[in-house]
């Protein structure tokens, strides 16, 4: 949030401040809701981990339960659970980074390689649909079609086959989430890839193919060249977000596939701070997760600053700002 | 006012260029065609993938529309229903289990998409200008990007608010998602600040200008944010898991979970006697609950590409 537009245009005016209230008290009474929701609930829920250092007790309150210190991390650090749910979110993560990642780069390749509009329209909005279907609803469908009891398993029986767990072998079940998980976003994820598709300049296909280039020559050193910037901020995104690999996905397949393949850290906070009622030792957990997530966020969005142009929190006024210059000159030459 | 329409249309005209959303058609003249093997391969990739989409989606429709011969005879699935039926529908909405889920889910969209809007705009437009407070207010908003505060102090404020068990809980801790919030601050530094200066020069408050200029200006942004809240509160199942119990408060999500994918027995929950098989039945409340995305889903699609791009690489 800090380029030297947004500074220069946001820089505070020496008006003094009872002045500015008197001017802008009207923008301030339309912040309110906003910030009385993220005090509500954001803010003071933070607050509330405390009980991660407590023995919360619910009919005491977190006013006169007992502080614990560091007890309910030590806990939890010596439960083989808390770490079968790590070593599973850890694994789910780098199968989602190498089975999901790349799909929806190749799918935007496609895309952006079709000559007919009306065709890429269309594929577009089939591809974007299921991102808007609950994962309720995706389970509900891959149940139907992969369950013991759905439309590919029926056929086997039917040709006497053997039929496939599909959606309830532990040892598959990374395989399986990670193609849910295809099926549902890829489409979507997809969209940020065709943006950075159409900002490559056209003149460099050309001269490559002046220079002669092929089809896969033009797409090595102009295409993907190209993307680079993108690939890599999404990639360490993606890596800074490792610990949050999906929560109901999980959650609601839990009890088909076993916890020792499909508990993660969010379902193992769920299942034994609200389910087990140790409320403590489930804000242990969720607040260690949050906090070397928030870290490695940091880190990552650094790390993304170093490689490119702009880093997470940049990109927006840089539109902006563009925008708005183009705008003002066409405001100008409109009212000429 | 034809002043503004004018820059309104070019507004759009040049944001459809700089978001690469208008393709020129024709093939320019370095780019071969490709052979035929390529473009069979494209197809073939292509159409794999739009099957895997549309085939699951046709199958519950058409399952819960077929008949029990039908389904009897081709083994419980069944692709086109030869004599369609409404029989499983007017089993499940017999209920009124089922229709008060309906109800829930309906007001719970509703009102929390008309809450999360006001909040969102209001909140975007009021840091999009430079005044007082609005860069604190802004980092405030930000922060949030960055930590979760975690499920077990959501749930326990949620107690605290005494809004366990209350159709609140499904609302208003969706009624401001910080994605939905850049995209819509985005959009309105986007807009021609000449606009809102004239007429602050010309003795408009705060409140009209948003209402009078700014508004209008930004439909097409609005209707995507809205679709996005939207979808949000009709998808909203892990509230309605954490913090309802009575059953009279579950909505249309949290139905299908317990009785599709948890295989819960569908008629006895309901309260009917099973006439259509379960099959159907199931499939219904499956399509009960993608039925409302099926249909905004068309008149907002086109505007996706310019919100999401805005959006998603701070999300």
């Amino acid at each position: 949030m800090s380029t030297a537009a947004l500074r220069k245009r946001e820089k505070p005016s020496k008006l003094p401040l009872r002045t500015r209230f008197k001017r802008d008290w009207r923008m301030l009474l339309l912040m309110v809701p906003g910030l009385l929701f993220l005090l509500l609930f954001f803010y003071v829920p933070i607050l509330g981990n405390v009980i991660a250092f407590q023995d919360y007790q619910p009919f005491l309150g977190i006013g006169n339960s007992d502080w614990v210190g560091w007890q309910n991390f030590i806990d939890l650090f010596d439960n083989p659970d808390f770490w079968t749910a790590l070593r599973n979110t850890l694994v789910l993560a780098v199968w989602q980074l190498v089975l999901f990642f790349p799909v929806p780069l190749g799918l935007a390749l496609i895309v952006d390689s079709l000559m007919s509009s009306k065709l890429r329209r269309w594929f577009q909005s089939v591809v974007y649909l299921p991102h808007f279907l609950s994962w309720v609803l995706v389970i509900a469908l891959f149940q139907q079609m992969l369950g013991g009891a759905g439309l590919v398993n029926n056929l086997l029986r039917q040709w006497g086959l053997d039929v496939v767990p599909f959606m309830t072998n532990p040892d598959t079940f990374p395989l399986l989430s990670t193609i849910q998980l295809v099926w549902k976003d890829a489409g979507w994820a997809m969209i940020i890839f065709l943006a950075a598709l159409a900002q490559i300049d056209t003149s460099l296909y050309e001269a490559a193919a002046a220079d002669g280039a092929g089809r896969w020559r033009r797409m090595w050193h102009v295409t993907l060249p190209g993307l680079r910037a993108v690939i890599i901020l999404l990639l360490i995104l993606r890596i800074g977000d490792i610990l949050s690999v999906g929560f109901e996905q999980f959650l609601l397949q839990r009890d088909a596939v076993g916890p020792g393949a499909a508990e993660v850290l969010d379902t193992f906070t769920y299942f034994s701070g609200v389910v087990g009622g140790g409320w403590s030792s489930g804000a242990a957990a969720g607040l260690a997760k949050g906090v070397v997530g928030a870290i490695l966020i940091y880190i990552a969005n650094k790390v993304a600053h170093r490689f490119g142009e702009s880093g997470i929190f940049q990109s927006a006024p840089k539109i902006a700002k563009n925008n708005s210059r183009k705008a003002r000159r066409l405001a100008k030459e409109n009212a000429r | 006012m034809s002043t503004l329409t004018e820059i309104t249309k070019m507004t759009a005209k040049r944001r459809a260029r700089s978001e690469g959303l208008t393709y020129n058609s024709k093939r320019p003249a370095w780019k071969e065609k490709p052979s035929i093997g390529y473009q069979l391969l494209k197809s073939v990739i292509i159409g794999l993938i739009s099957l895997s989409i549309l085939v699951p989606l046709l199958l519950v429709v058409s399952t819960s529309l077929a008949d029990d011969k039908q389904l009897i005879s081709s083994g419980g699935y069944v692709l086109w229903p030869e004599r369609p039926t409404f029989q499983a529908y007017q089993t499940i909405f017999s209920s009124a289990f089922m229709i008060r889920a309906l109800g829930v889910s309906t007001f719970v969209t509703v009102i929390g998409t008309a809450l999360a809007l006001f909040v969102t705009i209001t909140m975007a437009y009021a840091t999009s200008r430079p005044v007082l407070f609005s860069r604190p207010a802004l980092l405030l908003v930000l922060f949030t990007l960055l930590f979760a505060p975690g499920l077990i102090p959501m749930f326990l404020m949620i107690k605290q608010l005494g809004l366990l068990n209350t159709i609140w809980s499904l609302i208003l801790p969706g009624i401001f998602v910080a994605f939905n919030f850049v995209v819509m601050r985005s959009f309105f530094m986007g807009l021609p600040q000449e606009l809102i200066e004239s007429a602050k020069v010309d003795g408009a408050s705060d409140f009209t200008i948003l209402w009078r200029i700014v508004l209008p200006l930004s439909k097409a942004v609005i209707a995507v944010v809205g679709l996005f809240y939207a979808v949000g509160f009709w998808n909203a199942f892990f509230n309605a898991l954490l913090y309802i119990n009575d059953k009279t408060l579950y909505p249309v999500q949290l139905v299908l979970r317990n009785f599709v994918v948890q295989g819960g027995s569908l008629a006895d929950q309901l309260g009917v006697s099973t006439a259509p098989p379960p099959q159907s039945m199931q499939m219904a409340v499956v399509v009960v609950a993608l039925v409302p995305i099926l249909l905004i889903y068309p008149f907002i699609q086109k505007h996706f590409n310019k919100g999401v791009i805005t959006g998603a690489i701070k999300g």
